[in-house]
């Protein structure tokens, strides 16, 4: 392994190595021992959950612990379906974090797009605004979100759950920062043709903007798929309850089943885990953005 | 700034020509619905919670104006609160400094081309992606006092078994553990992003000036970094302090109040007790901390960061 690693990807490392082939090999040695035991220090409690998500309740407290239950049971996943309402649980979450997605995606690229593209008087003092607002931490507006969901009367329905989380402010600073890198010549091309302002935004700037709009897409869903507090704050019935908050309280009813508990937080974590194999690259670059945010 | 068209010169009456007006109509509609929503559900909101913090209200009986009493209370009279300043503190000490130095060193390790990059990445990202609650829920389990997998491997070699959250000397290091582990993989991307981003000319210069492995990392690596470790330091601290679905669903904020947090308070006061007022105070409290830390940040920021291009 490590002797085929001395070809490096990078000119300063080939240097390096050829200037000291010992200290390269020490520092590869180390590095792959961080990642090994990071690695693994990662996975474990995952490995463990999985393993006694398929653990009888006997097996679940047998002494020293298995890793591989035998015989697995499958059925504990069954259970935890039967004992709460998950798929209804899951279709919520699927609501709400789809709905959120696509109306945050539609808000933010319509912002995005006055503050990159158009002229106006006060442009420049609301996006100062808009970077204010970035500050504001969510749990110092729950109180007044609260009183006005249960004013109108929405605790308990989809729009508490997904309206005042469809408008963020981030989105609309990635996004904008995305339209501004884009060359404006071929919109202006557009205009002398006609286009209006909403068929430039459509025809041209989006289309043009697929890896920054599918990056705020999976932020998007990722937050929305793990939100708790709000949904926990205004939803009071069994049925509006989404996996976080479900997940929650079956922990409450069911303390000790450690094997039911585990197979509901198991299928709670699949769905956004298979997003993120899918997207990772989305993932790994809306970390990086929000990064490069502090330069 | 890139500008579409010409821009129209303004009419000699003072008012605009149609092609400015129309863009000015155009961009405030662009703007429309994220503007009223973050006027709903943002700007108004904030200065609403500081409105309510004047109240003592219950949700039951009228609200009933008392000034600032609400925050005299909080900051001389009530235990609790100080108990959750100081927990909030402790979180916040416990986590930032050792999730800044675990990723930095994984960040480092995979810097350091080896192989597989992709997938340690992914590896560490995974408890990033999972739910707090989902997480939560995993580490009770693995705290269990009787048939957790961390006390089964404490007594393994030996050592005493822990009653990591039924104790209150225990639980709030349970939650800085699970916090850092949960963390790890975000803030070590932020920081492979940072180290990729420094030239690379600078590290052959030194090496063929003979620095070793520890004065390149000492002298081009960690001043090269410190606007990305700052970063790191500043998310992580807002973040901490706003910790609150992992404490509240691995302990619930207990025993005792031991790992009540800032948050907690909050939704206890606000939606257990319905002390609307008294939440609200609590709230405005957090948002002057977060406030103060983001303008600290700007002070220190131009004090301390090496920027290489400003």
């Amino acid at each position: 392994m490590a002797a085929s690693v001395d070809v490096g990807r990078r000119a300063d490392a080939a240097a390096a190595a050829r200037s000291s082939r010992l200290g390269r090999r020490i520092q590869l040695v180390a590095a792959y021992t961080a990642l090994g035991i990071g690695s693994l220090w990662a996975l474990f409690p995952f490995l463990w959950m999985i393993s006694t998500s398929l653990k009888s309740d006997s097996q679940v407290l047998i002494y020293p612990p298995v890793w591989i239950p035998n015989p697995p049971v499958w059925s504990n996943y069954a259970e935890v379906v039967r004992l709460v309402p998950f798929a209804r649980f899951l279709m919520n979450t699927i609501i709400v974090s789809v709905t959120v997605t696509i109306l945050e995606l539609i808000t933010s690229s319509f912002a995005a797009y006055a503050f990159a593209r158009l002229r106006f008087p006060g442009r420049d003092k609301l996006f100062l605004l808009y970077l204010g607002t970035l500050m504001i931490p969510g749990q110092v507006t729950i109180i007044p979100n609260f009183l006005l969901m249960s004013w109108l009367g929405w605790v308990d329905t989809y729009a508490a759950l997904i309206i005042p989380a469809a408008f963020s402010a981030f989105g609309t600073f990635l996004l904008r920062q995305f339209f501004l890198s884009i060359p404006p010549e071929l919109e202006q091309a557009a205009r002398m043709d006609g286009a209006s302002y909403f068929q430039t935004y459509r025809h041209i700037i989006l289309p043009l903007s697929g890896p920054a709009l599918a990056t705020l897409a999976v932020f998007a869903f990722m937050t929305q798929w793990n939100a708790f507090l709000w949904p926990l704050i205004v939803t009071n019935k069994e049925v509006m309850r989404t996996l976080t908050v479900g997940i929650r309280y079956f922990g409450d009813d069911a303390p000790g089943q450690f094997n039911y508990l585990m197979a509901g937080t198991v299928m709670s974590i699949i769905p956004i885990l298979l997003v993120f194999l899918f997207l990772q690259r989305y993932f790994v670059r809306g970390v990086a953005l929000t990064g490069m945010g502090g330069r | 700034m890139a500008t579409i068209a010409e821009r129209p010169s303004v009419t000699r009456r003072g008012g605009f020509s149609p092609l400015r007006r129309q863009e000015t109509i155009a961009g405030y509609l662009f703007l429309l619905p994220n503007i009223v929503g973050f006027l709903v559900f943002s700007s108004i909101p904030v200065l609403a919670t500081f409105s309510i913090s004047l109240l003592d209200w219950d949700l039951i009986r009228a609200p009933r104006f008392v000034g600032l009493d609400n925050y005299i209370k909080l900051l001389t009279a009530d235990a609790v609160f100080r108990k959750v300043l100081v927990n909030t503190a402790y979180f916040v000490v416990g986590t930032v400094p050792a999730g800044i130095f675990l990723s930095l060193m994984l960040a480092l390790a995979m810097n350091a081309n080896v192989r597989g990059i992709a997938i340690f990445r992914a590896i560490f990202f995974i408890p990033v992606i999972s739910a707090s609650v989902a997480v939560a829920m995993m580490w009770r389990w693995l705290y269990n006092t009787d048939f957790g997998l961390i006390n089964l491997a404490l007594t393994g070699i030996g050592l005493p078994a822990v009653p990591w959250l039924s104790s209150t000397a225990w639980a709030m290091p349970a939650v800085i553990m699970m916090a850092i582990w949960k963390n790890l993989g975000y803030n070590m991307v932020i920081f492979l992003a940072g180290l990729q981003g420094i030239p690379a000319h600078l590290h052959e210069a030194a090496a063929i000036d003979g620095a070793n492995t520890f004065q390149r990392f000492r002298h081009i690596t960690l001043p090269m970094l410190a606007p990305t470790t700052f970063f790191v330091m500043v998310i992580s601290m807002i973040g901490s302090f706003q910790v609150f679905d992992l404490a509240f669903v691995l302990t619930k904020g207990g025993p005792g109040d031991a790992t009540n947090t800032m948050v907690m308070y909050i939704y206890n006061q606000a939606f257990q007790f319905f002390h609307m007022g008294y939440a609200a105070s609590i709230a405005w409290v957090l948002f002057a901390i977060i406030f103060l830390i983001t303008l600290g940040q700007h002070q220190l920021q131009k004090r301390w960061v090496h920027y290489e291009h400003e």
